[in-house]
């Protein structure tokens, strides 16, 4: 007579340990949960996990033999002929690509981390520029970069560079000799050095105000140093204009020495008769000398110098004295200790 | 005064005791308190070695993908370290019970950490060049000191288990277990003479340690000078 269902079996019912247990572990199970995602959040907070950054795109430069037909939209990391490089002005190694060379940057004007400046560079203007030349000069003045520009035709170098934190980089430069631009501006007879000095404005460049180094960035060369042919002074790279975080509008490059001889965004070139204190040196000179000369045989106090990592590469490579341009440059440096010439 | 058991360091084997306590409900094989605890940490602390495979695949650690690699591996291990230094103190200043459970978890999470950290220097950063690791081990002082921090969590992380504090005596396997604090001290030292110029970060650690150091100091002075009676005239008698 009963229209229910028939009772199922006594056997089949859950026991209560169990029925509660079951909502126990579930309760558990997401406490566990909750657990890992607050471990697992806090952890990446403190290891600090950004995105990469973007690549930057640059406009292309026109440089001395500008291709007939050049594309309007010139794809990221396209290399436009320039003046075809010989000898040691170029290197046949794999060139290191686009978005490393621009997005792994010591520029600490633009943050401590090695993604910091091609994330924050943006703030940085690079029109109107001006740079201005003083100390030991027949004449001091102030010259805007297009005039400069508008001097040296930019030429092609593909060099080495190699950073004093041992790794390196093969880097497509546009730029053209400072020895041209130090004949044009005509240095006294005193001029024994040359200092040259990075832009130190903290509304475009928020790392400054932390100070971690002497501000502004100084760095120098002696003077037949600067006037290797060599050394240039950089404009663009890739074929491109200088993206920001590289140090446009004009850089320092001296591929035989560390990176962080290459300064960055210059606005000030001044001749010296005494050498001049260089940012590094002021900031640990038992670390980093003025010279910074390449030298697999003198080990930073802190890590070895004998090899590096080229970006790209998963293993190390030998690093070579004066990064593989001694031939070129080792007389410079003739009756000095190379153990001085960190 | 906080001289009541509860300020004391949890021996490992009281947690086990405190597990067998009955539970109000009716679930007999209920395990110790906030189970959910321990599992929760382990799988929160894959959480950035997951990432780094991750990211790894992708193709985006970045241009040096190797240095991110071992120093986000080193200083999760830190963290690690630091935080299972914690638990103690934070027992003593907060009553807090629930640190102390995690506490071998979380050493050994760091030594897994810092064994990763290490491996991937050897076999990835050196390929396995022995002659330039020891070189580097023996002249360069903060691989020294790092090296030294992990030979330290060797015989910690083998003596981590209850059965072991059981072997050892409480007693003996306690002072064992300080040297996690000078293997602390000596990764914070390897942070910092790597670190090029910007000790913020270092320091921080640094600061946390030093921290937890002087609470330990501070309640170890008071302890003593609470007790000094029995210890000093039990010894005058003898």
């Amino acid at each position: 007579m009963s229209t229910l269902p028939p009772e199922p079996p006594s056997s089949e019912i859950t026991p209560e340990s169990v029925y509660l247990g079951r909502r126990e572990f579930l309760k558990n199970g997401a406490l566990a949960v909750g657990t890992a995602a607050l471990v697992g959040s806090g952890l990446m907070l403190l290891v600090g996990q950004k995105p990469p950054p973007d690549v930057p795109d640059s406009p292309p430069i026109a440089a001395v033999n500008p291709p007939a037909a050049q594309p309007a939209a010139n794809p990221s990391g396209a290399l436009l002929p320039a003046v075809a490089a010989t000898g040691p002005f170029t290197t046949d190694e794999p060139l290191t690509s686009f978005e490393s060379v621009s997005t792994y940057n010591n520029f600490y004007e633009f943050g401590l981390d090695k993604d910091s400046p091609a994330r924050q560079a943006g703030t940085l203007l690079t029109r109107p520029w001006t740079i201005t030349v003083e100390g030991e000069v027949a004449k001091p003045q102030t010259i805007d970069i297009d005039t400069l520009l508008g001097w040296f035709p930019p030429e092609e170098r593909i060099y080495r560079m190699r950073c004093v934190e041992a790794w390196s980089m093969v880097i497509p430069w546009l730029g053209f000799p400072l020895g041209d631009l130090i004949k044009r501006l005509e240095p006294t007879s005193n001029a024994k050095f040359v200092e040259l000095v990075t832009l130190n404005d903290p509304k475009q460049m928020p790392g400054l105000k932390r100070p971690v180094l002497e501000w502004p960035y100084v760095e120098g060369l002696r003077m037949d140093e600067a006037m290797h042919p060599l050394t240039i002074l950089a404009t663009g790279l890739y074929g491109k204009v200088l993206p920001n975080q590289n140090g446009a509008p004009l850089r320092l490059v001296v591929p035989w020495k560390y990176g962080f001889k290459n300064v960055k965004s210059i606005v000030t070139i001044r001749f010296t008769a005494v050498q001049p204190k260089t940012t590094w040196a002021l900031a640990a000179s038992n670390e980093y000398g003025f010279y910074a000369n390449v030298n697999p045989e003198v080990s930073h106090p802190r890590w070895s110098q004998a090899t590096e990592r080229r970006i790209g590469d998963l293993g190390r490579r030998k690093t070579l004295p004066f990064n593989g341009y001694a031939e070129q440059v080792a007389d410079l440096y003739a009756g000095m200790d190379p153990k001085t010439l960190y | 005064m906080v001289t009541t058991d509860e300020s004391l360091p949890a021996r490992p084997g009281e947690v086990t005791r405190a597990a067998v306590q009955p539970v109000s409900r009716p679930s007999p094989q209920r395990a110790a308190p906030l189970p959910w605890l321990k599992p929760g940490l382990i799988l929160g602390s894959l959480v950035p070695l997951a990432s780094i495979i991750l990211r790894a695949f992708q193709g985006s650690l970045g241009a040096n993908p190797i240095a991110e690699i071992i120093n986000e591996l080193g200083l999760v291990a830190l963290i690690f370290l630091v935080a299972g230094l914690a638990c103690t103190p934070a027992r003593w200043l907060f009553g807090w019970a629930w640190p102390v459970r995690i506490r071998r978890e979380l050493g050994l999470l760091a030594f897994s950490y810092a064994v990763l950290h290490f491996l991937v220097y050897v076999v990835l950063d050196q390929g396995v060049d022995l002659g330039t690791i020891v070189e580097d081990i023996a002249q360069r002082p903060f691989i020294t000191v790092g090296f030294l921090a992990l030979v330290l969590l060797v015989p910690l992380a083998l003596t981590s288990t209850s059965g072991s504090v059981r072997r050892l005596g409480f007693k003996r396997w306690t002072l064992l277990h300080k040297l996690s604090y000078v293997a602390g001290v000596l990764a914070v030292i390897h942070f910092i003479w790597r670190v090029k110029i910007d000790l913020s970060q270092p320091l921080v650690y640094g600061s946390i340690l030093g921290a937890l150091l002087l609470i330990r100091v501070a309640f170890w002075l008071r302890k003593r000078s609470e007790t000094p009676a029995a210890a000093v005239g039990g010894r005058r008698k003898a």
